[in-house]
């Protein structure tokens, strides 16, 4: 299959390319940008005039559910909506039931993802067993069956020694940590950030403290260790500001936003709308706009979906009974361009926290569109207003706090290896 | 999704009553008034109006309750409504139904009304965006959220001995972070023109940025009850004593229980309220609860009043 991408505006922040120029495919791989190699034929011409052509995205969190959760979703309708999304790579967290704590669950779940043919799919390997945080896994024989990082699902920090152990052992082998920052004990059955909203409402706290005691731990660990750490879903101003700290003193230690943090607020609850039950949790506005403006600076490295497809009974039920969780690979794009313009950023630095950066964070080789790299593309109408709702998305959640709003952005065709595996 | 007060159709017309937190003070003193029109009803010999017959109102008690069921339970029965009273505590829920199948299975047995307490804060909200938009919901506790019949009551019971809203001083004390009732009082009464509302509590038992609810935060008693014409006492759950919240109920009387010692340092005429059930000895000393201080036996009294007046308007028939 050959391809010629015609006069799409190509947009690679690793490379630093924004211009108007064609793309021309062969085998799977980027061949040409700009003229066509001798004798190339086209099987296939796609038309990208006034369309956007970028590297496939790359989303650091999107929950398949499966082995476990069938009822919520499947690895084929995620994958579909992955697609759909224009997202090509994805990392997806270790909390399945069973969790990926073996090599032969993850062979299992790369082996059925590639016969659906559609995006690349990491796994995120248990950091330990069960992910009780007592004992270690294989993680070097996870690696070989394809787990990339490691991890440990929401809040379920392992006690001190176990975590110094685990990341000792990960980065013998050179694996890096992905960790979020919770501590369990100062949060215990907290749904709501610690501020007014929550003190109206009379609903049970996740303080700030939980994020930055968490943090504190993790970063003087990842000193100690050496060990490369991903901290994942900061949601404070303050545990921003831990990071800016770190980062400064040259650790290595990256860390990502969700689209929901970078929008929402605790305000947005409105009168307990489960729908905005996420963890962690909104938080303040001035931490919202904390989150919004640190981009420029390069201190957040990556924006993720979280992508949580919760099913619709256990989102009907009172604020604090309901799951949390939002569903979002389809809103990664959306959300960032928006957030891009309200911040008058170039979207060449945009696109970088979806594309460029999360693959290296990943460690994996994607989101540039370098000659003679795979051809993981996204094309899309970056002026084309859509509106959210059940029936627009594919994913089986159709949880989100933006159902009912338009949004920019619609993905027209999504590339992997080289196959459209989407398109509009 | 639930962005305008639920509590309000489009005209500004109370639907249902979820929280007195967003009422304007016209509706609270509508209540009010109601209220005062219904004491009478509640005196005489044969206690009954038709002013709901033929209506059925569920009490949906998914946390045990007694005082406020039984009242609920009185107030429709003097307005001649027919009330089934469900214990969803030991019932539905416990064989693993969700809350709005209840719901919509009571719905389906036609009821007009439904007065919930449950142990979640929003569980009231969540079942008045499910049901029929004839069908009335009032909030009878949920989580710490909010009590509004609750504060009403206590409301009518100022109004009764002092009048006036806009020349008082009151002090709310214990434990706000829990509280349901506390919320609802403090939106009631900064809605209805209460110039100084004191919360008192050690600070394990405040939850955070509360003096944005327009309260003055007090840690200290004798400082807190000072020009004070009103204290509204709260209880103090004895799980609190595990949490990690307080040290003892010993220590905690010695420090916020009110006794006459204490209650000396208010005006001379301050009355004391509690919602019950009082745990004398913890936040409250006998001597004050049964003193000629205390209109703790009146606020029961006039709690079947403010319910029966909730009920009438919510129902569209004006007393």
């Amino acid at each position: 299959m050959k391809i010629h991408i015609r006069n799409g505006r190509i947009i690679d922040a690793k490379q630093g390319i924004d211009a108007i120029q064609d793309i021309f495919i062969a085998k799977g791989k980027i061949v040409a940008i700009g003229r066509a190699p001798d004798d190339f034929q086209a099987s296939r011409v796609i038309d990208a005039d006034s369309l956007i052509v970028c590297p496939g995205l790359v989303d650091l969190s999107v929950r398949l559910r499966e082995p476990g959760f069938e009822y919520k979703a499947t690895l084929e309708s995620e994958m579909n909506a992955v697609v759909a999304g224009g997202v090509t790579s994805i990392a997806c967290p270790p909390d399945t039931d069973p969790p990926l704590d073996e090599p032969g669950l993850v062979e299992m779940l790369k082996h059925r993802a590639k016969n659906l043919n559609l995006a690349h799919v990491y796994p995120i390997g248990a950091l330990t067993q069960g992910l009780k945080g007592e004992r270690l896994t294989e993680m070097a024989e996870l690696n070989d069956a394809g787990c990339v990082v490691f991890g440990q699902p929401d809040g379920l920090l392992p006690n001190l020694r176990v975590l110094i152990q685990a990341m000792r052992y990960a980065s013998t082998f050179d694996f890096s940590v992905w960790l979020r920052p919770q501590e369990i004990s100062l949060t215990s059955d907290g749904v709501a950030h610690d501020g007014e909203v929550a003190t109206r409402l009379g609903l049970p706290v996740v303080p700030v403290c939980a994020e930055t005691v968490a943090l504190s731990s993790i970063i003087l660990l990842a000193k100690e260790t050496g060990v490369k750490v991903h901290i994942c879903r900061i949601s404070s101003a303050e545990g921003l500001a831990m990071i800016r700290a770190a980062k400064q003193q040259g650790l290595a230690i990256t860390c990502d936003v969700t689209i929901n943090h970078l929008h929402l607020s605790d305000m947005d609850i409105g009168f307990f709308d489960s729908n905005c039950h996420l963890m962690p949790p909104l938080r303040s506005s001035s931490d919202r706009n904390a989150l919004r403006k640190s981009f420029a600076d390069g201190i957040i490295d990556a924006i993720c979906s979280d992508h949580t497809p919760v099913d619709e009974d256990a989102k009907l039920l009172p604020f604090g009974q309901s799951e949390a969780g939002a569903t979002g690979v389809e809103l990664l794009l959306p959300l960032t361009l928006k957030w891009g313009m309200e911040m008058q950023l170039p979207l060449l630095k945009v696109l970088a926290k979806i594309t460029s950066s999360p693959a290296e964070i990943l460690g994996i080789d994607a989101g540039h569109l370098s000659i003679g790299s795979a051809a993981d593309m996204c094309i899309f109408d970056p002026d084309y207003y859509w509106k959210v709702t059940s029936s627009s998305i594919l994913s089986q959640g159709k949880n989100t706090p933006f159902l009912g709003m338009e949004l920019p952005g619609k993905v027209k065709y999504t590339l992997v290896n080289g196959h459209v595996v989407y398109e509009h | 999704m639930i962005n305008r007060n639920p509590q309000l159709d489009e005209n500004g017309i109370l639907q249902h009553l979820l929280t007195t937190e967003g009422l304007p003070a016209s509706i609270l003193l509508h209540i009010l008034d109601t209220a005062e029109s219904f004491v009478g009803v509640t005196e005489r010999d044969v206690k009954k109006i038709p002013l709901l017959r033929g209506k059925s109102i569920f009490n949906l008690f998914f946390e045990p309750s007694t005082r406020t069921r039984t009242t609920f339970e009185i107030a429709a029965k003097r307005l001649s409504a027919d009330v089934i009273n469900l214990n969803i505590a030991v019932s539905a829920q416990s064989k693993g139904e969700t809350l709005l199948d209840t719901v919509d299975n009571l719905s389906a047995m036609n009821a007009d009304m439904f007065v919930v307490r449950h142990s979640q804060s929003g569980a009231a909200h969540l079942i008045a965006n499910h049901v029929r938009s004839d069908v009335h919901v009032i909030n009878a506790g949920d989580g710490s959220h909010a009590h509004p019949t609750q504060a009403l009551l206590d409301m009518f019971t100022i109004r009764h001995y002092k009048k006036d809203f806009r020349n008082l001083s009151v002090a709310i004390i214990g434990d706000i972070l829990h509280s349901r009732v506390a919320r609802s009082q403090i939106h009631a009464l900064t809605t209805l023109g209460v110039p100084e509302v004191r919360v008192i509590a050690p600070k394990t038992l405040l939850p955070k940025m509360v003096e944005r609810l327009g309260v003055h935060v007090y840690h200290d008693m004798s400082k807190g009850l000072k020009n004070i014409d009103v204290l509204m006492m709260l209880r103090l759950q004895n799980e609190r004593m595990q949490g990690a919240n307080l040290p003892s109920a010993e220590e905690y009387f010695k420090y916020y229980g009110l006794t006459s010692e204490k209650l000396s340092l208010a005006r001379r005429n301050a009355i004391v309220m509690h919602p019950g059930p009082m745990n004398r000895g913890v936040e409250i000393d006998s001597a004050v609860a049964d003193g000629k201080q205390s209109v703790i036996l009146p606020q029961v009294t006039f709690g079947i009043a403010v319910r029966m007046a909730v009920m009438s308007i919510l129902a569209g028939n004006q007393a």
